[in-house]
């Protein structure tokens, strides 16, 4: 009754882009799903109409890139069975729930490579709910996807590639970056040092934004811990504190973000066991060197099964579309697929690197008031949590959310429970791995209560 | 959205020019571009999407790539769509007044 | 190294029957161990949709019921939170004039219970619950039934019992009880030996195994909600809601989010674990936009399931067991336990301190499934209306 395909590919950024290519080229057809608009993914995300901007203007440094994969992905049109704008809710059974345009949709698949990518890791702070306020990655789509800016004059703040690549696109689209603030010390760019032999071009382009920003007269502050923003209807300043000086800038918007987090949620659905990494402090979805998981049928391959970045993506798709090709008894070049695998370690070690130049702000909650809302969906704050925490004496992360409702609200978690898992293993000395993770449900996202069987 | 919260947020760099797109915000009048999402057409002529549910604070969306849920907004005829992922089209109607609360 | 326990009373199941067993136990002076074999009221207790609901059920769970309806508003004295408890009113709807007959039909039958049930025409309770709408042939309104919050008020139950001096020990199975000269030996978790004078087996949906080990199975079978909850949205509906007939419940938490059921979900290959199911899950959303055309423009944000027991009779076991003094079950409730259950861990309390209790239960006794082939038969409940 419902249809079944052979092949799903979930996500068209590079890393579903380089899958699909790789599984047509061995003359499959999947079907390619995917939530956005247009292929590209986040990352080579194209505007909803032509802007007048060039391929280098929206993509700096990857262009090419970029401008590659797009065609790659066109010429790919008639050779897939492409959704987009349609959202993957859940999974059972081996079927995908899909959902476009407010209908709901079953598809069988006997191979499933999910490429389901990455949001911005995010922790709480006082002001941050407060218009004005966004993440790194909201300030770049705004950019990058709608010409805007999020504000007249921007401070970025956090940790992370992105803080210094997203600041430096900004002042040359025109905007007024009044700052950036790094909550790492300066000396842990050193490490960046160690990493160029990985991926010169990267990093010295990665570094070079930096002193692109000085020369342009942007102020850049390390060791960063913010204390709280101005303003009650919208950001009108940030104060901070930079090792023991306290700041205070005049702007009207907030950029900020820690790197990313893995989007997880289907692998979870799917039932693929996770495994924590210790790099991104978080529970991944265990894969091996292809993005095998132990699901029968069902592969990982991009920022969805660890943070690796695009290049490391394109890699890892072409790799678990290989993986399926051979796992289906078809020929896939063995050659082909180790000189991927070695790429992808190469990539994994030069990621190693930049964590430690671009490190998790640990100890963040040691200055954050337990007034600051944590859960931006259901409005809990961190003393509350806190509170259910110690009343009750948790030590398990889906224990907190049923008791303290952080989590609980449309977002799922995304946007707090690494400051969940963070609180609940400081407060009560544990390390993360062992308080779990929170399980994902279906929907994964929400849906409208009117949703409707196709055809019905 | 009153008017003392009609500071536009965001700030247009491109398509400053590019085609009008009328939609209304509690039945004023605005109009956003073609190609605007509609967070972007309502966040350039105001300083918030919505208030929260919870303490009524203003909210103005967080991560624009459909994640963190935090930009719904009501059509007048209650439907909610999520201003992030959602293209804007000519004549949409919004209203800040909470859904099934008449 | 073996951690060694003794108390007059061990419980096995630390959900809401076996923990408010626990705090009862305590309050009357008795040394308690509750073991659960994961997290206190993490399963139907905890996950069920949090109906608190004398009206439906059958005249021989009355009793209990409202002797339940006694404890519910003592809550924040009991557990020190009120669980979001309110009574609200639970209003049965019919869908057709057969089912509006069978809505009179209970009643009449219940009235010398006390429950004072309104009843509605369809006009009536369009004119009397604004709100409604679609096809109504008439509702029964049961003005003090209400809704709590099942994910808090399961595991206060048992904070309250280890705060009253309980040994509470979560992620501890029992492995083995066995039945000695001067009551039980339990061996539990990794490491656990307890010794106890009377054993109560609470343990829901995984309780047949206990009572089989003391030779006297009952035909326990696992039934799944199917659970579906929207963003929150502004306050319209005031009661809890039902059908005659089952299919579909809802009701809307203080703070906003509806909270609807219909349906069953389905076990895992471990069937310890559940999943909602989407078609129960998307026929309950479509019943909804029916019944309340305002919420057609909200958002569903998460579907959830649980374990629940179901017996044949759909009734519980509840009493003393057949082939053990000291040993007594509660378990079995058919999806319709979360009310009831404050007055179960009451009865229990009363059947270990003085080996009675007033409150009939005769009917729920393990007893009746005596005769019945340990091959037990997989039926289901049909009562769909009883999981809420």
């Amino acid at each position: 009754m419902n249809e079944t395909a052979s092949v799903v590919v979930v996500g068209a950024g590079p890393a579903g882009i380089c899958a699909a290519k790789a599984l047509v080229a061995a003359g499959l057809r999947p079907v390619v799903i995917d939530e956005g608009l247009r292929a590209g993914g986040q990352i080579y995300r194209r505007p909803l109409v032509d802007d007048g901007r060039s391929a280098t203007d929206l993509y700096g440094s990857e262009a090419a890139k970029a401008t590659r994969l797009h065609r790659e992905f066109d010429a790919l049109l008639p050779s897939i069975d492409y959704r987009p704008q349609t959202l993957v809710w859940n999974i059972a059974d081996n079927q995908l729930h899909l959902t476009a345009n407010g209908v709901h949709q079953r598809i069988g698949f006997q191979n499933l490579i999910l490429t389901t990518g990455a949001t911005d890791r995010v922790l709480p702070f006082p002001g941050w709910t407060l218009p004005g306020v966004y993440t790194l990655g909201a300030a770049q789509t705004a950019l990058k996807a709608q010409g805007c800016t999020i504000g007249k004059r921007v401070v970025f703040l956090g940790s992370g590639p992105l803080l210094y690549l997203v600041a430096w696109q900004y002042v040359k689209a025109g905007g007024d970056v009044a700052a950036v603030l790094d909550t790492a010390p300066f000396a842990a760019k050193l490490n960046l040092l160690s990493a160029i032999r990985f991926d010169p071009r990267l990093v010295l382009t990665g570094m070079s934004y930096a002193a692109r920003l000085v020369r342009r007269g942007v102020k850049l502050h390390y060791n960063v811990r913010p204390t709280g923003v101005d303003g009650s209807q919208h950001v009108e300043g940030l104060n901070f504190k930079s090792g023991a000086k306290t700041h205070s800038i005049a702007c009207d918007a907030v950029a900020y973000g820690f790197a990313l987090r893995a989007e997880t949620q289907l692998a979870d659905l799917a039932g693929c066991p996770f495994r924590f990494d210790d790099r991104d402090r978080t529970w991944l979805p265990a894969t091996d060197d292809a993005g095998r998981t132990s699901c029968k049928g069902i592969y990982l391959a991009g920022d969805g099964s660890g943070i690796a970045g695009a290049d490391a993506a394109e890699i890892s798709g072409e790799l678990a579309a290989l993986a399926v090709i051979q796992d289906s008894g078809m020929a896939a070049d063995p050659r082909r697929m180790s000189v991927l695998a070695g790429a992808r370690r190469r990539k994994a070690k030069l990621r190693d690197i930049l964590e430690k130049a671009f490190p998790f702000p640990q100890n963040w909650f040691d200055q954050i008031p337990g007034a600051t809302t944590l859960c931006r969906c259901e409005e809990i704050t961190v003393s509350s949590v806190i509170d259910t925490v110690h009343g009750n004496d948790l030590r398990e992360l889906n224990r907190l959310k049923a008791l303290s409702r952080a989590g609980m609200g449309r977002c799922q978690g995304r946007m707090c429970s690494a400051a969940m898992a963070e609180i609940l293993a400081s407060t009560q000395k544990l390390k993360l791995p062992e308080i779990g993770r929170l399980r994902a449900q279906a929907p994964i996202k929400p849906l409208p209560l009117s949703l409707h069987e196709a055809g019905s | 959205m009153a008017t003392h919260h009609s500071r536009p947020q965001f700030q247009r760099h491109f398509r400053r020019d590019d085609a009008h797109i009328p939609f209304t915000i509690d039945g004023t009048a605005y109009s956003g571009r073609r190609g605007d999402t509609v967070l972007v057409a309502i966040m350039s002529v105001t300083g918030q999407l919505r208030r929260s549910e919870f303490t009524s604070e203003p909210r103005a969306g967080f991560c624009l790539i459909g994640a963190c849920q935090d930009c719904f907004v009501t059509l007048a005829c209650g439907t909610r769509v999520r201003a992030c992922t959602t293209p804007l089209e000519a004549h949409m109607a919004f209203t800040t007044r909470e859904s099934g609360n008449e | 190294m073996t951690r060694r326990f003794s108390a007059d009373v061990a419980i096995i199941g630390g959900g809401l029957v076996g923990s408010s067993a626990a705090l009862a136990l305590r309050l009357a002076g008795l040394s308690v161990i509750l073991m659960d074999k994961g997290f206190c009221g993490a399963q139907a207790s905890g996950v069920n949709y949090g109906g608190v609901r004398r009206q439906g059920r059958p005249m021989g769970q009355l009793p209990l019921s409202q002797r339940a309806h006694q404890i519910w508003p003592q809550l924040n004295a009991l557990i020190g939170i009120d669980g979001e408890y309110q009574r609200s009113g639970h209003l049965k709807l019919a869908r057709t004039p057969e089912d509006f007959a069978k809505l009179e039909h209970y009643a009449e039958t219940v009235k010398s219970f006390g429950l004072d049930l309104e009843l509605y025409t369809g006009a009536m309770a369009k004119a009397r619950f604004p709100w409604l709408s679609g096809n109504i042939a008439g509702a029964s309104l049961c003005p003090d039934d209400g809704q709590a919050n099942p994910r808090l008020v399961s595991p206060a139950f048992a904070k309250a019992a280890r705060d009253a001096g309980a040994i509470v020990l979560e992620h501890t199975a029992v492995h083995a009880a066995v039945h000695t000269n001067d009551g039980f030996a339990l061996q539990a978790g990794a490491d656990c030996e307890i010794t106890c004078r009377f054993l109560i087996n609470s343990a829901g949906a995984w309780a047949n195994k206990i009572a089989a080990g003391f030779d006297e199975p009952a035909p326990l079978s696992r039934i799944y909600p199917s659970m579906v909850v929207t963003e929150p949205l502004a306050p319209r509906l005031p009661v809890s809601l039902g059908e005659e007939g089952g299919g579909f419940y809802c009701r809307q938490v203080t703070r906003g989010n509806y909270i609807m059921g219909g349906g069953r979900g389905y076990a895992l290959a471990d069937p310890d674990f559940s999943r909602p199911s989407t078609t129960a899950a998307l026929s309950v959303m479509k019943r909804a936009t029916t019944l309340f055309p305002h919420l057609a423009g909200a958002h569903v944000i998460r579907f959830w399931s649980g374990t629940e027991g179901q017996l044949p009779d759909n009734n519980p076991v509840i009493g003393p067991s057949g082939t053990t003094p000291g040993l007594f079950h509660a378990f079995g409730f058919c999806g319709a336990g979360f009310q009831v259950a404050p007055a179960v861990g009451a009865i229990l309390c009363d059947l270990v301190t003085s080996g009675e209790t007033a409150t009939p239960i005769d009917a729920f006794s393990i007893e009746r499934f005596r005769n019945m082939s340990s091959q037990h038969n997989e039926k289901k409940g049909t009562h769909n209306e009883m999981v809420e």
